[in-house]
């Protein structure tokens, strides 16, 4: 249904009554990253993967690989709120402005 | 068979309840409501009501407390007035715009300042666009029955819309009466059982209820709002059909009191009706052509039905006990609309009366009647004002 939701335009009477959401985890379609305006750059050689950022990420967007490393920010959904570079603690994350990596 | 009790009007909403028995009531004390939830409280500790009864910390809590409750899934009933409607106002456009069966009853009393616990209509008139169907009722009596066309009303499939239930405040609810209290099977049965659409509960089929919706979708859903209420009319007159046959009485959108050959009509709501049936006994018996044309259903409103009852008045004076600051009052803009379209439109007037329960006499009536058969009323009056 998801794909159909938010790939067309639907009368009222093709929507659910009231606003509704009839799918679990559909917000996963609703791709937040295009709001940010800073985009957190990882330095890997200074991580330690304490996983501060992984914990404290609003969005849940810090991924953890299969050893319990700290993975990749999946940009879909980071919104640059920034909480990552602030909390962790070797500051391996800089915040950096998205207009540089528009080209 | 009759079953009479000698009770206050708001008692008669709580035997409704007790009848109607919701999963989840949420109390909170304002007065004049206060004797409706006090009474139901009392059903509650004798355990005559399986009811989740959830005493609140205010109206707002009250309100969120039924939307949480209806969207789980639950039969859900609250009760309250003036500043408490007041405090509600956002959830209740939240309780409407998630479409959610939630049943009120509300006891008119005025909105503070200054600060006054008697009887008007600013505090559901201040509310009528919220989504709300809106029920009035003259007298304890109406109250009660309005309670249980209100759960069925609000259940449909076709509507799932919140319904209000008002009577006035102390004049109503504080006023004993001998009140026909029908046998609890029957009613249970006519009420019969919730079956709530997608509740939050059913964890199969799982959903999210008020998610953000932007300029894309919202004016959609919105507008589903619009025809589910306009439903409420043909729903209403079949559900009271349905209830004739218990009570043996009709359910209108409003009632006409000796309108078939009216020359002179007042439109009112709520318990001045009663007044105004008196008066009109008397007057009629001195041949003076007056009629009453009562108002139950104020939302949504029957403009059409309106407009064919009046159009053989000649003048038509609509009471209205809430000011509408720097515009038409409530009612008499409604009617007003109502009888636009009409070839020869009765004269018509404004009165307001009553605010903070200032009374309104058997001869405030008399007299206005007579004013309108002599066409002797500025357009807006204010009746029993030291001006």
């Amino acid at each position: 249904m998801s794909e159909w939701f938010f790939s067309k335009q639907r009368s009222s009477k093709d929507i659910p009554i009231g606003g509704l959401m009839e799918e679990a985890g559909s917000s996963r379609h609703f791709k937040t990253g295009d709001w940010r305006s800073f985009r957190p750059i990882v330095n890997d050689a200074k991580c330690i993967s304490c996983m501060f950022c992984v914990i404290y990420c609003p969005e849940n967007c810090i991924r953890v690989k299969e050893d319990a490393k700290r993975g990749n920010f999946d940009l879909d959904f980071c919104k640059g709120c920034g909480i990552c570079g602030k909390v962790c603690p070797v500051k391996c994350i800089e915040m950096k402005e998205e207009a540089q990596f528009l080209k | 068979m009759t079953n009479y009790k000698a009770i206050t009007g708001g008692e008669a909403v709580a035997e409704a309840m007790r009848q109607i028995n919701p999963d989840v009531a949420a109390v909170y004390p304002i007065t004049p409501q206060t004797i409706i939830m006090q009474k139901f409280a009392d059903f509650h500790a004798d355990g005559l009501v399986e009811t989740e009864l959830v005493p609140v910390e205010s109206e707002h809590s009250a309100m969120s407390c039924c939307v949480g409750a209806a969207a789980a899934g639950a039969r859900v009933m609250t009760a309250t007035c003036s500043a408490g409607l007041a405090l509600m106002w956002e959830m209740l456009g939240v309780a409407s715009g998630l479409r959610l069966p939630i049943v009120m009853s509300v006891a008119n009393r005025a909105i503070s300042a200054p600060l006054n616990i008697h009887c008007d209509h600013s505090d559901t008139m201040g509310s009528r666009d919220h989504g709300w169907i809106m029920l009035f009722s003259e007298n304890g009596q109406e109250a009660y029955e309005n309670m249980f066309i209100a759960v069925r009303l609000a259940e449909r499939k076709d509507i799932m819309l919140p319904v209000m239930v008002n009577l006035d405040g102390f004049i109503t609810s504080h006023g004993v009466e001998n009140i026909d209290v029908y046998n609890d099977q029957v009613m249970k049965k006519f009420v019969g059982e919730n079956k709530p659409n997608k509740p939050l509960l059913d964890i199969k089929h799982p959903v999210s209820y008020g998610p953000l919706e932007l300029p894309d979708y919202l004016f959609e859903t919105k507008y589903q709002q619009i025809p589910s209420m306009e439903a409420a009319k043909k729903a209403y007159l079949e559900i009271g059909k349905e209830l004739s046959q218990i009570t043996k009485k009709e359910y209108g959108f409003f009632e006409t009191y000796k309108m078939d050959d009216a020359k002179a009509v007042i439109v009112v709501i709520n318990s001045t009706a009663g007044t105004v049936k008196r008066v009109i006994d008397q007057l009629r018996e001195k041949g003076k052509k007056v009629g009453l044309l009562k108002i139950v259903m104020f939302r949504p409103f029957p403009y059409q039905e309106i407009r064919e009852a009046l159009q053989n008045a000649e003048s038509v004076a609509v009471l209205d006990r809430a000011a509408s600051f720097g515009a038409n009052a409530p009612l008499y803009g409604e009617i007003k609309n109502a009888i636009y379209d009409l070839k020869k439109r009765p004269l018509l007037y404004s009165c307001l009366y009553g605010l903070g329960g200032r009374n309104i006499f058997e001869s405030d009536i008399e007299h206005l009647f007579n004013q309108l058969l002599n066409k002797g009323l500025e357009e807006v009056n204010y009746i029993g004002l030291r001006k």
